[in-house]
């Protein structure tokens, strides 16, 4: 369980959190929704410290956080982040940039000097097989799609066995097919492993389809919490200020039923693919 | 074919008129330097039999006298290979600190930045001066001299390779809670490994050309050959131990941009 209370976020005289309040339970998967500039991305670095809160409190399991050091490495051990541009390291392996995510429980020496316990090892090539990309270990990360790029990025992240996962922007420069992929993987994964994800998302449409909960961001406010069967018309035009579409509610949900089903045939057709 | 001529017309009000002062500055500033360096086309024409005269008396070169250059030449090689490792082994430490993006504190990076370019500023054979002083004549004062000038170079273009990496990766491995060394080994190096080396390549390169003269200031290698042979006026000596010198620079040349090509 981690919970958020009062986060606030200021850059000089602009407020970008105002003020969140949230809890996210065990397991659970939620979209956060919202226009780019929203605070989106900093409510999940201000979560696991990349940038630093102006007021409020992170509590995990409990136990708040207070800023030392042996905090913040227990902190960032137990919440995992997955970035927009992936971020993984372009000369590595596939395989180095997974066992990053062991890098919190590792000896600095020795894993500077290229040595790893073999337990770590087994850890990520079983976190690449999660996202299916157990063939790729041994490839450089700039030799992989943007797809692929990121489910190693994925990969990285489940190999620090966390609660929580942090998904800024996830899909947000892949192509549609790609993004119900990767999407589709985060999702299953962290089931798998019932691990709580917290994830970015600027789409509507794939909000719906893979949130159980939906948190509409916008102007630094949460404006609506609860499922995705709740997001009315009323509701994206306070998450989107402006946007004055009723068609765009009707054709996301109802995209949301068709694709929620192909995804799992999308899925099942790639894995076969690759088994090819 | 009708011609047109396309240019953009400088802003501000004066238009093209804003150019007169830079022309005439230019002007007056090169006619200065003419007149301190005493430029004289007449004397360069003048000084060309001379030129031709100094030409034939190194033909043909002496290449009985390349064997006594074998020795000077190694030492040559050898002169700039421990001053490019040990400028490189002064260079790493530093260069974390002189990077803006990784340096802990302002104040550290622009001092740091500072003893790097004082380190650079003075020339080699300088250096080399002050080293033959310490040390004495020989090789060994090559070596330090280039070994100093070389981390004041080798120290800032390493730094300045740091602070063009994607700082993505480090974020990554920042979130994933790995410790300082973990982020240099993992998200650093990895990154500026290619630059590194491509520098590294070409400082020795460099250092092999600085080396052929160090010998001028009696701190080692094959450009003390090349300064007795002109003072006991064996032109034709001379002449072997610019062959040889032209040799290792090339070869040099050839080597490294060989090195620089297998690297991507």
């Amino acid at each position: 369980m981690i919970e958020i209370r009062g986060l606030a976020k200021s850059y000089g005289a602009h407020q970008a959190l105002k003020g969140i309040t949230l809890s996210i339970r065990p397991g659970e998967f939620v979209v956060v929704l919202g226009p780019s500039g929203a605070g989106k991305s900093t409510l999940l670095r201000c979560i696991n410290r990349l940038a630093t809160p102006t007021a409020g409190d992170i509590v995990v399991d409990g136990t708040p956080f207070r800023s030392s050091a042996r905090d913040l490495r227990l902190l960032r051990r137990n919440v995992a982040m997955i970035f927009q541009q992936h971020n993984l390291v372009k000369r590595l392996s596939v395989l180095k940039n997974v066992l990053v995510g062991r890098m919190a429980d590792l000896s600095p020496i020795l894993s500077s000097l290229q040595l790893f316990p073999e337990a770590d090892v087994k850890i990520a090539r079983h976190c690449l097989e999660q996202v299916a990309m157990a063939h790729k270990a041994d490839s450089r990360a700039d030799a992989l799609s943007g797809g692929e790029q990121q489910r190693v990025g994925i990969a990285r992240a489940l190999a620090q066995q966390p609660k929580f996962m942090l998904a800024d922007e996830p899909v947000a420069s892949l192509d549609p097919k790609t993004s119900r992929i990767v999407l589709s993987y985060l999702k299953k994964s962290c089931k798998e492993s019932n691990i709580a994800v917290l994830c970015n998302l600027h789409q509507i449409d794939y909000a719906l389809e893979f949130g159980e909960r939906i948190v509409g961001l916008s102007a630094g406010e949460v404006v609506y919490d609860g499922p995705p069967s709740g997001v009315s018309g009323d509701v994206i035009r306070r998450i989107y200020p402006g946007l004055d579409d009723p068609n765009v509610l009707d054709a996301a949900q109802r995209l949301t039923e068709r694709r929620r089903a192909a995804a799992e045939s999308v899925i099942a057709a790639e894995a076969a693919e690759e088994r090819a | 074919m009708s011609l047109q001529f396309v240019v953009t017309r400088p802003r501000g009000p004066l238009g093209w008129w804003i150019l007169i002062p830079f022309i005439g500055a230019s002007i007056a500033v090169l006619w200065w330097s003419a007149v301190g360096t005493k430029l004289s086309v007449s004397d360069f024409i003048s000084g060309l039999p001379w030129i031709a005269d100094f030409l034939g008396r190194m033909l043909p070169p002496n290449f009985a006298f390349m064997e006594k250059l074998i020795k000077p030449a190694v030492e040559t090689v050898q002169i700039a290979l421990w001053g490019t490792l040990l400028g490189i082994v002064l260079a790493l430490p530093v260069c974390f600190f002189a990077a803006r993006n990784l340096s802990p504190y302002a104040w550290v990076f622009h001092g740091l930045r500072q003893v790097l370019n004082v380190m650079r500023g003075i020339n080699e054979i300088i250096l080399a001066l002050i080293f033959v002083a310490a040390v004495g004549l020989g090789p060994f004062a090559g070596v330090l001299a280039i070994a100093l000038h070389g981390a004041g170079m080798l120290g800032k273009f390493f730094a300045e390779a740091i602070e063009e990496i994607d700082e993505g990766p480090l974020d990554a491995l920042r979130a994933a809670g790995a410790g300082t060394l973990q982020r240099i080994v993992f998200g650093v190096l990895p990154q500026v490994l290619p630059a590194w080396i491509g520098v590294v390549l070409y400082r020795f390169e460099t250092n092999i050309r600085v080396s052929t003269v160090l010998g001028m200031v009696g701190a080692g290698g094959i450009g003390f050959e090349l300064i007795s042979s002109m003072k006991l006026f064996a032109y034709e000596d001379t002449a072997a131990c610019v062959i040889v010198i032209l040799v290792l620079v090339l070869a040099a040349d050839l080597l490294s941009s060989k090195l620089r090509a297998m690297i991507r």
